[in-house]
């Protein structure tokens, strides 16, 4: 297969999610809809409806019951998508850990919105970052290619026998979402063997029997006990083993995906953008690396030596790659599309502040809050962050650790 | 009745369950415990329908019921239930 | 369509029938919803999933590492059985249409509380209803919360002392009405609704088969009396399931495509209205309404047997038997 075989569709963000799922063989997607995820559920129920796909397509009364429906039908052995954004997903805040936690590979797009009140339909990261520690694999893409390939891979990392854990891919509000882009496509028989077929790992059941993990009447499996104190934990424990081994799935699978499509993101977990010889770098997840790599080059061109970092993934956070990545650059501004209310900072700042708290250069490391239930984030405001960052490096010293940019 | 503690990479993923129910017995949950009189026992069937616990069984090698006091958690419903008042509670140790 | 014919399930044959939720299960003696989970088991038609909402029969049933389910079960939450039903039900027929499916048919079965019924679950089954899955829900209705200690539900009845609708002494229990959960449910013109009760398990085994054979979603609530929260000896509980039914408190009845039927047990007291009972021989039986039994509240009675009465007036013609 050659990247020369693919074909250029103008879609956007959410038809691009909703095309990946078409070829990549789901059985079945449930959910319901939100602005501005819609698209998305809207255009695979068109593929229903024409006789596309043979997905099963459950259209719920809630994001609430459609992730219950997705772990359920998880768990008898089909592969599952749903989408969601806000408030949707804050509904279903209590099966995202169920979800994890029953080890279903479900597959979920967000569209990132702002959270209420006051109600706002717009982008920001509050309701994916609330979810950071539900044991899903986050990735966060920058384009809508990124969106589509990612949701590819996806299916692909959740259901490895060794991870078995859902997959989040988030995708910015309307700037991606709504947005029309040249989205390169693979055949649909490419798509199907690369997801392949849901793979079932042998478990130990009740009867001592080694059996697929699924519910299969042929062969019973209890699943979602009462768990005490004696044995909750060892499972809670389980689950962080596989998040530790989701990053080299992640990378193995990327690899794999970039052989057959030419595409790279940088290596999978984070993205680097003219950091090698950095002084100064940004740091932040989505669509808002397209915009600061435009504000880097046009820093370069006057002899700065600025760089940005983009992670694809904040879960799992990819630890050795952002120090790596960092751990020579002598002052950092993090980025954070969400705030963590009285929390000193955006979840961003939080982690990559305590990842780089190891390293011996001890670079300085900053945070700005910025676009705010979809508030732009011009040029002017990042090259402002960058002459911050030049500041810091100058004098040797933070005026402010957090602050908000683009706020009146 | 305890268990031997499995470290977490031993168990299976998911809190799926390795044993039966039947490993654990709640028959020690019982103060009183139900004795049937052989001859007055018309083996209707109707204590094995309506024991919540299963401690009743049809044998079909022997054509009658037994009780499963490994189970029994002496509730009383088969004596209170049973149309010839066949089964008496007895308290256990008696 | 529900079939008309009418399984005749023999004692002999139901004691042969394998236990598919087993002993060593850890519910209170004398537990009703545990005796109500056994019957319906035996009233399966081969291959079945089953999923069950958070409350007692899920915790007692459950008990990592332990297990006395028999068939393929999950558990995930409180409010989403049937959710999970339609998750499931949605697998299989996906993986029948790709021809992954090894058995011809599976059967789902949702088993929730009343908790997890009348309150939050009534939206995911509602929806599920709506959607037309093919899935038997059982609704084990005890009447309260007991998993969390005894608190009201929209399925306590009027008059009941839980521990969130105590019987001070201003207050007398629960002042509001159960809710009619089994008419919302023949309201969603669902193929089958039906009432049930453990005290009567032939009709039981007979209405859950037609639940599973049903295409659709089919509802069944039945009568399962609770030892601990309705505090009485536990050797009453199939009696209290009874009486319930003797007294037209909890009349059986049920709804092919939305038309109602008496059940026999209950046809009998229209017939023989003298053998109807005095509803406060039931009350009187369990101490949640005890309060109810002194002086200062005993209008509540004459109140409990006037909601009996309207309701059972209204189920009369509803079954077309005025
Ligand atoms: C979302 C949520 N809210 C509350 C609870 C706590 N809770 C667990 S079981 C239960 C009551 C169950 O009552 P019911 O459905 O009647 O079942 P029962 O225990 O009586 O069998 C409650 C309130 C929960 N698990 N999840
Ligand atoms: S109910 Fe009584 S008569 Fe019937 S089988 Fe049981 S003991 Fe025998
Ligand atoms: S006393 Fe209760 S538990 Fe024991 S056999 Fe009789 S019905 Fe079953
Ligand atoms: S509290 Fe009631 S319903 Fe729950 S296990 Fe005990 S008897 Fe059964
Ligand atoms: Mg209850």
């Amino acid at each position: 297969m050659k990247a020369g075989q693919q074909e250029t569709r103008a879609m956007n963000g959410d038809e691009a999610v909703a095309y990946a799922v078409k070829q990549s063989d789901v059985d079945v997607v449930a959910a319901y809809p939100i602005t501005p995820q819609t698209i998305i559920v809207e255009r695979f129920s068109e593929y229903v409806a024409d006789g596309k796909v043979k997905t099963e397509f459950v259209c719920t009364e809630s994001e609430h019951s459609a992730l219950s429906a997705c772990v359920a039908a998880s768990a008898t052995g089909a592969r599952t998508f749903t989408a969601s954004a806000s408030a949707g997903l804050a509904l279903m805040h209590e099966i995202l850990y169920v979800t994890s936690g029953c080890r279903a590979p479900v597959v979920m797009a967000i569209a990132n919105r702002a959270l209420s009140a006051p109600i706002n339909i717009h982008c920001d990261h509050s309701d994916s970052m609330a979810e950071r520690d539900s044991s899903w694999v986050q990735i966060y893409v920058e384009n809508s290619q990124e969106a589509y390939d990612s949701i590819i891979q996806a299916f692909r990392i959740a259901e490895h026998p060794d991870l078995l854990l859902p997959v989040m891919v988030c995708l910015d509000a309307f700037f991606l979402s709504h947005t029309l882009e040249n989205v390169k496509v693979l055949p649909d028989e490419a798509v199907r063997e690369f997801v392949g077929n849901r793979q079932l790992p042998l478990i130990t059941n009740h009867n001592g029997e080694k059996v697929p993990f699924k519910l299969d009447p042929d062969n019973p499996i209890t699943m979602g006990p009462l768990d005490l104190f004696d044995y909750y934990f060892e499972h809670k424990r389980q689950q962080e083993e596989a998040m530790q081994k989701a990053a080299q799935i992640i990378t193995e699978t990327h690899n794999a995906y970039s052989q057959l499509t030419g595409r790279r993101y940088g290596n999978g977990l984070v993205d680097s953008y003219r950091l090698e010889d950095a002084e100064i770098a940004t740091v932040c997840v989505g669509s808002t690396a397209g915009t600061t790599k435009t504000v880097v080059d046009q820093l370069r061109a006057k002899g700065v030596k600025a760089g940005l970092l983009r992670l694809r993934n904040f879960r799992p956070l990819p630890v050795r790659d952002i120090k790596e990545a960092l751990e020579n650059i002598s002052a950092i501004a993090v980025m954070d599309r969400s705030n963590s209310f009285g929390g000193y900072g955006g979840p961003i700042f939080h982690e990559l502040r305590h990842v780089l708290y190891d390293t011996s250069s001890h670079p300085y490391v900053v945070d700005y809050i910025y676009g705010l239930g979809g508030r732009d984030m011009p040029q002017n405001i990042i090259k402002g962050i960058y002459k911050d960052l030049m500041e810091i490096v100058e004098t040797k010293s933070v005026k402010e650790y957090v602050q908000f940019a683009g706020v009146r | 009745m305890r268990d031997e503690q499995k470290g977490w990479k031993d168990i299976p993923i998911a809190g799926v369950c390795w044993k039966p129910a039947t490993e654990y017995h709640t028959g020690d949950w019982r103060t009183f415990k139900p004795v049937r009189d052989q001859a007055k026992c018309t083996k209707c069937l109707l204590c094995p329908m309506i024991c919540p616990d299963t401690a009743i069984k049809w044998n079909k090698a022997t054509e009658d019921i037994e009780f499963d006091y490994n189970f029994c958690k002496g509730c009383g419903i088969c004596a209170h239930e049973c149309p010839v008042d066949a089964i008496k509670m007895v308290r256990e140790g008696a | 369509m529900v079939a008309t014919i009418s399984w005749k399930f023999t004692a002999r044959e139901i004691a042969e029938k394998p236990e598919l939720f087993t002993s060593g299960h850890r519910a209170c003696a004398g537990c009703g919803p545990a005796i109500a989970l056994r019957q319906i088991m035996k009233a399966t038609r081969g291959p079945t999933i089953v999923t069950n909402a958070t409350g007692c029969m899920e915790v007692v049933s459950t008990i990592y590492p332990y297990t006395a389910w028999k068939v393929p079960w999950i558990h995930t939450a409180f409010e989403n059985a049937a959710a999970n039903a339609s998750g499931i039900e949605a697998a299989l027929k996906a993986m029948k249409r790709k021809r992954r499916l090894k058995q011809e048919k599976v059967d789902v079965i949702a088993f929730a509380g009343d908790g997890g019924t009348f309150d939050i679950g009534i939206q995911a089954l509602s929806g599920a209803a709506e959607r037309g899955h093919d899935f038997l829900y059982v609704l084990y209705d005890n009447e309260a919360y007991m998993n969390t200690g005894i608190q009201r539900s929209g399925g306590t009845p009027h008059g009941a002392s839980t521990t969130t609708s105590p019987g001070g002494t201003d207050i007398p229990g629960k002042t509001q009405m159960k809710k009619p959960i089994a008419d919302i449910m023949v309201a969603h013109e669902i193929p089958y609704v039906a009432t049930a009760s453990i005290a009567y398990w032939q009709d039981l085994l007979i209405k859950a088969r037609k639940g599973l054979e049903a295409e659709g979603p089919a509802f069944l609530h039945v009568f399962a009396p609770c030892p601990r929260g309705w505090r009485y000896d536990t050797s009453k509980t199939i009696e209290l399931a009874r009486l319930a039914v003797e007294t037209c408190i909890f009349p059986l009845w049920e709804a092919i495509d939305s038309e109602y039927s008496l059940s026999p047990q209950s046809k009998i007291m229209t017939l023989k209205p003298e053998r109807r009972k005095d509803v406060r021989e039931y009350l009187k039986m369990q101490r949640r309404f005890g309060h109810l039994f002194k002086p200062k509240f005993e209008h509540v009675l004459t109140d409990i047997q006037k909601i009996i009465d309207k309701r059972w007036n209204k189920l009369l013609k509803k079954c077309s038997m005025t």
